[in-house]
């Protein structure tokens, strides 16, 4: 693996944002917007609800969490359909870049993109709402991890579904996040859904990391072993992942459908 | 021909659903010869051509770049070879600077900065390092192409009708270019192109894709005479017309 190659695609995802400032509301522009509303959401709540209950805490904290792992996801897929949107897979993969150095390249990308946006939520947060993620100790971390390392896998599989389907399946990639989260017992226990999606949530790792919280706000408990499953679970989907992206890439080599993205318009 | 082979190509064949891409095609590029690679549209020069750079899986048939197998070291083979093609244009959201300097890290090229400045300048584009690639006129984005095809040195530079886009005087620059650029590095090009009178100019020798195969393969200057034909252009209108069953 060659890091330069690897620094190329996100060089040139920065010469992008660089280029139209538009790029970083995209990166900062819905999360300070979510941020804000949540943040005056909770306090109404706090100030109607039982004192016992800290909506604040629980219900913010959530959306921080949640919008950490979208900005992941949407930092993989966005650095992609860039390269969609300009037509610029032809000259990529005709090029010495290997799939494994441009999907690392996406995920080096998403980190950046990522991390500035947590940072801005860090700060509205905490400066609006006097709420801090990092009050809940140590265990961000792990919480972060696990997101960081999920919305990798899901930007990774969306982004093999658009290179098998072509252009017209970006909006898989809007989504899929967004389809997954009534599931993932963002805003709720668990427990709270049936059975049967109770099952379904035991397979999404970011329900391990809102279960955790909840513990962790609500009684102090850490769920470690909670924690280490989610995040086994999501170096599974990476994993996974990778190798849907590798095989898809074989059958549009096998099919000539790259030059596809040369010919229609996304 | 005793020089090194920089590309050799044995029955290579690629189907779509059934029907032929190409058949059996066979040639080999040498060192400091430019290969006109005629035909109709749907011929097949394009599939032979995207097959060469890997984006492209071939059916059967093996290929040799450089005496390596590009599936074997993919790398090694790419950081030597390049590409200009009509469909391929470099994004049109960055400057002609940044696309050419994000490419040359792909392709590792040593002495970067040097060697884009150097490059735009012979290909007149040194007024152009900070515009928008996609506001450029198409003869421009056909050099910044070209520059980008030249960024690495390849040893083996695949062209699709490289000059389709440009005026006749920059078209005549930039064949002169190209032909020294082959002449001084001994590096081998394979060219597509409609223009029988550019192809007889620059190639050393050429060969006719028609329905998949290869049809005829000589030199241009006196293959048409060889097949009772006026010039090039009239050979090439006759391949043209040979219906596939001839193949049969």
């Amino acid at each position: 693996m060659n890091l330069e190659r690897i620094y190329a695609i996100m060089l040139r995802q920065w010469f992008l944002i660089q280029r139209n400032k538009v790029r970083y509301l995209n990166i900062f522009g819905w999360i300070a917007i979510d941020i804000i509303l949540w943040g005056f959401i909770t306090r109404y709540l706090d100030l109607v609800g039982s004192s016992a209950f800290s909506f604040t805490t629980v219900l913010l904290g959530a959306v921080v969490l949640w919008n950490f792992l979208v900005r992941v996801h949407q930092g993989v897929i966005v650095a992609f359909f860039e390269d969609m949107w300009s037509r610029n897979f032809l000259n990529l993969f005709a090029s010495p870049l290997s799939i494994k150095e441009y999907v690392v390249g996406l995920i080096a990308t998403s980190i950046v993109t990522s991390l500035a946006g947590l940072t801005l939520m860090f700060f509205i947060a905490y400066l609006l709402f006097a709420f801090s993620i990092f009050q809940l100790g140590m265990i961000v971390v792990p919480f972060l991890a696990i997101l960081m390392i999920f919305g990798w896998a899901l930007g990774i599989f969306t982004t093999a579904l658009v290179l098998r389907f072509g252009p017209p399946a970006e909006w898989f990639g809007w989504i899929i996040p967004f389809a997954l989260s009534p599931f993932a017992g963002v805003f709720y226990p668990i427990a709270s859904l049936p059975h049967g999606l109770q099952v379904v949530a035991r397979f999404l790792p970011p329900s391990y990391v809102f279960e955790g919280m909840r513990a962790a706000l609500t009684s102090g408990e850490f769920l470690t072993g909670e924690l280490f499953i989610g995040l086994g679970i999501a170096a599974v989907y990476l994993s996974l992942a990778y190798l849907v992206f590798l095989a898809t890439y074989r059958v549009i080599l096998r099919k000539g459908l790259i030059t596809r993205f040369t010919a229609e318009n996304g | 021909m005793t020089s090194e082979a920089m590309l050799e190509v044995q029955n290579l064949t690629k189907h779509y659903d059934g029907e032929i891409g190409i058949a059996d095609v066979s040639f080999a590029v040498r060192s400091g010869e430019i290969v006109g690679l005629l035909g109709p549209n749907g011929a097949g020069k394009t599939t032979t051509i995207n097959i060469i750079l890997g984006v492209l899986e071939k059916d059967s048939g093996t290929l040799s770049i450089l005496g390596r197998d590009p599936r074997i070291e993919r790398e090694k083979v790419l950081t030597q070879m390049n590409f200009a093609a009509v469909y391929a244009q470099l994004p049109g959201n960055l400057t002609v600077w940044q696309n050419l300097y994000i490419f040359g890290l792909l392709y590792q090229v040593e002495k970067l900065t040097e060697r884009i400045t150097q490059l735009m300048k012979t290909f007149g584009l040194s007024g152009l390092r900070d515009t928008t690639t996609g506001v450029l006129s198409s003869g421009e984005q056909t050099r910044v192409n070209l520059t980008k095809a030249l960024l690495n040195s390849p040893k083996l530079l695949l062209l699709d009708e490289p000059t389709a886009s440009l005026d006749p005087h920059i078209a005549h620059d930039v064949r002169a270019t190209i032909k020294a650029y082959v002449v001084e590095s001994g590096a081998g090009v394979l060219w597509t192109s409609h223009n029988m009178h550019e192809v007889e100019a620059i190639c050393d020798r050429v060969l006719f894709l028609s329905h998949g195969r290869i049809l005829l393969e000589g030199d241009p200057k006196k293959l048409p005479q060889e097949r009772g034909k006026q010039n090039l252009e009239e050979l090439f209108i006759s391949v043209a017309k040979e219906p596939p069953t001839i193949f049969a």
